[in-house]
């Protein structure tokens, strides 16, 4: 996964320069277009227990001020691109929230740049280098929730994950996990230097027949855009097998329907 | 941490008393790695009798130990000497240990007087509105319930005043949901102004302290016309409602951002003109009945020292502006202020926020009332982002009501502590 930095880098979008950590890379020659932002060094830390694994990433930055909304969106939109390539229903990545000096974790270092564009429709261009991922064994969990799903009867059918207070069945957590790794390829596409998305919600999730070797599912999904506050309904179909890992085969974004006084007509089943 | 000390106590209170007199528990940052060195060492020596509650020493975060009250200032000479750097986090463990210990029997207590209230839950309008009755009536002496209007939908708005009497005090106003959805908001409120009486009842600081100066002025709903429609259904068109319900020029969206409408810098940038946008920001500033019931109360009043508002999700402790990214002429002390309190919420449960102004922080927003606080001589103006980062985001687990609502107590006690000792 390491790569050398191709992409020039040079003036971060309040105008403060950001230093590369490792990797031999320099400030000089790069000529960046002029809204292009940098991010260094995410911290990983993975949160061990029984039935997931959740792991949380601390975010320092180069010179950008951490507390400032350009590094903590682009360190999510590295978070993004860290749930396509190595999300699971067992593992999914998120920005650290809580400081824990009791708990069990182990701490992996990576490093990220993130690149927007000023080009409309283009996504942000990351490059991420970690730490050894592979201390994370998920496998037996995978191995076992592919089983049991590829192989079963009744197609998997639910809506509303997490429901209102929050909760959701522990049966349903791979599937909000899955979810939310598939969100991410939509996330990481849709990101810009004016955007924040978090998965919301899944709206419903639709377990589809399949003859390949891959569960295959159908979502519509709910994004949240920090910045505008906008919800954003997406219906998608991905893959996902132990070996391939998660695929996302179809999109589709649904417009807010501005005539609807009740929930939109787009909304599946009801 | 906080549950491992106290079944400790339990256990130990049958046997033995006094356990931890005059013990302290140090925070220590180990700079390099001579210091972690230095660490080892001393946790490898077992007569010291130290305890180290944090295991694994780095330089990226702090190590707390605690120290046994002969040991005090051996170890701390023995730190100074090797330019290791600490503070004191508790000054005396037997103290908090006996103060935790009461606060768990009077929680007790409390359940059945209130009606085993379920605080690790979130509740429909009806019930928080039945809850505030009952909090006054087992307070009658110090919380009365204020009306403040109506809202659209013709709804009353309440406000919970703590006051121990005298002519329009100082006072300190806390809102919370003015965005429907963020459900966390409601519910800390709750808790919080549970937990303020209760604090109050038992005299425990800097409650009475803050109370015998100033008054207190607690919105648990400041938009429940959009809390009731956020309860309708399950369905997110309902549960992911964020503005009012007033009927907008455009029939089909409904709904202002009331956060968008006060007037401070309206209709500036960082809110929408259009009535199916989430942060509308309506026809003209005060438009909304919401808004203009909660500025007549305060410019009514005549005598608000702060302003401090509650939100969800993202982990942000903020102060003004939002319409600019200029510094606020309080700016050095709001930042000071707001990062002690920042360190008070981290210190129980450890969740990381972010200090900042609104501006740098989120983004620009104009019409937002922190700003419209601040700009009427309200200096201490606070917004707050709550629980959590994005993980659940509005659909917070109720499980983690308590805790968000406990760590955002410690920074609101901070700063009305720290605003009652600086009358202005």
């Amino acid at each position: 996964m390491a790569k050398p930095v191709e992409n020039p880098c040079v003036r971060a979008y309040y105008g403060v320069t950001v230093s590369l950590r490792g990797g031999g890379a320099t400030e000089q020659n790069r000529n960046c277009s002029r809204r292009e932002l940098c991010v260094s060094t995410l911290l990983l830390q993975t949160l061990m227990n029984t039935f997931l694994h959740a792991t949380e990433l601390e975010m320092a930055t180069g010179e950008l001020v951490p507390t400032h909304f350009p590094a903590r969106r682009a360190a999510k939109v590295a978070v993004h691109y860290l749930n396509t390539r190595h999300g699971s229903p067992f593992r999914v990545f998120g920005l650290q929230q809580v400081h824990k000096a009791t708990a069990e974790k182990s701490v992996f270092r990576c490093s990220a740049v993130v690149l927007f564009s000023t080009a409309q429709k283009t996504p942000p261009d990351v490059q991420l280098q970690c730490e050894d991922l592979q201390q994370i064994n998920t496998t037996p969990q995978e191995e076992a929730f592919y089983h049991r799903y590829s192989t079963s009867d009744s197609p998997v059918s639910a809506l509303d994950i997490p429901d209102s207070h929050g909760n959701m069945s522990q049966e349903m957590e791979p599937f909000w996990h899955l979810a939310g790794v598939s969100a991410s390829f939509i996330m990481l596409r849709e990101s810009s230097e004016n955007t924040e998305f978090n998965m919301a919600q899944v709206a419903s999730v639709t377990q589809q027949e399949t003859s390949e070797k891959q569960l295959m599912l159908k979502y519509h999904l709910l994004l949240h855009d920090f910045v505008s506050q906008e919800i954003l309904h997406w219906q998608l179909l991905s893959s996902w097998s132990p070996e391939r890992g998660v695929r996302v085969l179809e999109t589709q974004f649904l417009p807010k329907c501005p005539q609807a006084t009740g929930p939109p007509s787009s909304t599946p089943d009801q | 941490m906080r549950l491992f000390i106290a079944v400790f106590v339990l256990l130990v209170a049958v046997h033995c008393e006094e356990l931890f007199n005059g013990d302290q528990v140090l925070r220590i940052h180990a700079e390099s790695k001579d210091h972690i060195q230095v660490l080892k060492e001393l946790e490898k020596d077992v007569d010291s009798g130290l305890d180290f509650w944090t295991h694994g020493f780095s330089t990226e975060r702090p190590v707390d130990v605690r120290v046994p009250h002969a040991s005090l200032y051996a170890v701390k000479d023995f730190l100074k000497e090797n330019n290791i750097s600490f503070a004191v986090m508790i000054n005396n463990v037997q103290e908090l240990l006996d103060r935790e210990r009461a606060e768990m029997v009077s929680n007790t207590e409390m359940e059945r007087n209130t009606k085993s209230f379920n605080f690790a839950a979130y509740h429909d309008l009806d019930t928080i509105y039945s809850f505030m009755d009952t909090l006054v009536a087992s307070h009658s002496n110090l919380i009365s319930k204020v009306k403040i209007g109506s809202t659209y939908e013709n709804r009353p708005m309440y406000v919970l005043k703590f006051s121990t009497g005298g002519e329009n005090k100082p006072a300190i106003w806390i809102d919370a949901g003015i965005h429907a959805r963020e459900w966390v908001s409601h519910a800390s409120a709750v808790w919080i102004a549970d937990r303020i009486a209760t604090d109050f009842k038992e005299n425990r600081a800097p409650v009475p302290d803050v109370l015998s100066k100033m008054d207190i002025y607690l919105m648990i709903v400041a938009n429940p016309d959009g809390y009731v429609f956020s309860h309708l259904t399950v369905r997110p068109f309902h549960r992911l409602w964020r503005k009012s319900r007033s009927v907008t020029s455009n029939p089909n969206c409904p709904g202002v951002d009331l956060n968008r409408n006060f007037d401070a810098e309206f209709s500036g940038p960082g809110a929408s003109d259009d009535p199916c946008a989430e942060d509308y920001r309506g026809p003209s500033a005060h438009s909304e009945i919401e808004v203009t019931n909660i500025v007549d109360f305060i410019l009514s009043h005549g005598n608000f020292k702060s302003f401090m508002t509650l939100h969800a999700y993202s982990q942000l402790l903020m102060y003004p502006y939002g319409y600019t990214g200029s510094n606020a002429p309080d700016q050095p002390e709001l930042h000071d202020v707001a990062t002690q309190a920042n360190k008070a919420l981290n210190s129980w449960h450890g969740t990381i926020y972010k200090v900042g102004s609104i501006f740098h922080t989120i983004e620009q927003a104009s019409g937002a009332s922190v700003d419209w606080a601040y700009q009427h001589g309200i200096k201490y103006c606070f917004a707050f982002e709550l629980r959590d980062t994005g993980e659940y985001g509005f659909l917070l687990p109720a499980d983690q009501i308590v805790s968000t609502a406990r760590e955002t107590w410690f920074a609101l006690r901070y700063i009305m502590q720290y605003v009652s000792d600086h009358p202005y």
